[in-house]
């Protein structure tokens, strides 16, 4: 197995089992997210739920910071050795020619959701351990829709979530569908995972943003 | 057809190269690119300067000898074809064509446009081969029954010529494809399966070590390879290569 460890295979069945993972748990995210649109009772009790659960704070969310860590430092390793395995460049490179630009810049499209992470965990992450632990403010299950909705009143924020969102939309295009050809699933049934993969692409940004722009565009009014 | 060549000249391995310009005229349509070259040379020749070194030996698209990265593409704008299967029709008059040797840390130069793909070799000596008694009791291959589509699967990838343009298309300088269709041509049939176990273990062990990138699954390799390999000999490579690393 030591082998199996160092090798190129072994690497991107772990950037695909760890970025499935996240596909995952962005359906989860998503999910729990839209409610807010729908119900702000239902998302207050989830996000309540999600926020002091026991299982959830002390195996999932460290389960879900290992799959992001290992997927991000992986794809970051990975690009180093790609570009060391042509240490000259082409002079010309028309690589439009033969494989999409999504497909080719997934470093790109990964280091905006990585600098979108960072911002994300400030403006939630960072907010929830302050008011559970450095303010030991007590459990409140009625706040999360109105802290949520005031985040997202700033233009900028809403427009930074939002091109994140696009970007995001761009990695999984190509890296969802991309993770099962690397697990070697290849076959009749490729055409319809292609198709699967692609519109949930298209569909778990979509409901991000419309979240966001919902949010914006519906203030809480005091 | 006038046209203005950017060839990249590079005098051995170690020394550092430069693009040239070479303006040319008198280029029909019906030339190969390696014919178009080779007036090239006969002009620089005549005038005592140093041709162009560049790979080529069948030129009928067989040996994968010929390279070339053409205006940004392995073997040119063309599809399915190698270098010396490319003609200058598919250029203008008034053109600037850039020409450069495959690029990869795999695969160095040794001059000019000439680069050595004996990795490719190390890979296929790694494990491309069965293991037979030629002692004089060898069973003859088409005793043994196949299935057609299986049959016609290790046929395609064994149409593999080896010329490197999946390694010098993909972004990444994989090895992926070749190394795959090396795998592949042995793995569906049923005399390849003996040592399937260790030749893809093997194989792969080799491609890591001579420094190929890794397959990102873009695709260029399979759209740029003169010969069709198609991306689902990496998926069975992939698949053959985890149920060796469990069986160990």
């Amino acid at each position: 197995m030591s082998g199996f460890a160092k090798s190129s295979i072994a690497r991107k069945v772990v950037m695909a089992l760890s970025g499935l993972f996240l596909v995952i748990f962005l359906a989860l995210h998503v999910t729990i997210n839209f409610t807010s649109v729908l119900s702000p009772d239902t998302f207050n009790a989830w996000s309540h739920f999600m926020g002091y659960n026991l299982l959830v704070q002390y195996l999932m969310q460290p389960i879900l910071v290992a799959g992001v860590v290992v997927h991000f430092v992986m794809g970051i390793a990975l690009e180093i050795q790609n570009r060391q395995a042509r240490s000259i460049r082409y002079a010309r490179y028309n690589g439009g020619a033969n494989a999409p630009w999504v497909s080719r810049n997934m470093i790109i499209t990964g280091l905006v959701v990585l600098a979108f992470l960072g911002l994300h965990m400030y403006d939630f992450w960072a907010h929830e351990m302050v008011y559970k632990y450095l303010e030991a403010n007590p459990e409140d299950p009625t706040r999360y829709y109105g802290e949520t909705v005031e985040k997202f009143h700033p233009i900028w924020r809403t427009g930074l979530y939002v091109v994140a969102f696009v970007l995001l939309a761009l990695h999984l295009w190509h890296g969802f569908a991309s993770s099962f050809q690397t697990m070697g699933i290849n076959n009749k049934y490729s055409a319809a995972i292609r198709s699967f993969t692609r519109l949930y692409a298209i569909v778990v940004p979509l409901l991000f943003i419309i979240v966001a722009l919902y949010h914006h565009f519906n203030p809480i009014t005091h | 057809m006038k046209l203005l060549l950017k060839i990249w000249r590079q005098q051995n391995a170690s020394s550092k190269g430069k693009f040239v310009d070479y303006p040319i005229s008198g280029i029909e349509g019906d030339m190969s690119f390696l014919e178009m070259l080779d007036v090239l040379n006969q002009q620089l020749i005549d005038k005592g300067e140093e041709p162009v070194v560049f790979d080529h030996d069948c030129r009928e698209g067989i040996c994968g000898t010929c390279s070339l990265q053409i205006n940004g593409e392995p073997h040119g704008p063309d599809r399915l074809i190698t270098t010396c299967q490319l003609h200058m029709r598919m250029f203008k008059d008034g053109d600037t064509i850039v020409i450069e040797p495959f690029r990869a840390k795999a695969f160095p130069v040794i001059k000019d446009l000439m680069v050595d793909r004996s990795a490719f070799d190390r890979i296929q000596q790694a494990g491309g081969y069965i293991s037979v008694n030629t002692s004089g009791n060898t069973v003859d291959a088409n005793t043994i029954p196949i299935e057609k589509t299986k049959a016609d699967d290790a046929f395609n990838a064994a149409a593999c010529i080896g010329c490197g343009a999946c390694v010098a298309a993909c972004k990444n300088a994989s090895a992926m494809l070749f190394t795959s269709a090396k795998v592949s041509q042995f793995a569906l049939l049923p005399q390849g399966r003996v040592e399937a176990t260790q030749r893809v273990l093997s194989m792969v062990r080799q491609m890591d070590l001579e420094g190929f990138g890794n397959c990102t699954n873009t695709g260029a390799c399979e759209v740029e390879c003169p010969k069709g390999i198609s991306l689902e000999n990496i998926a069975r490579m992939n698949r053959e290569y985890l149920m060796a690393s469990v069986k160990g």
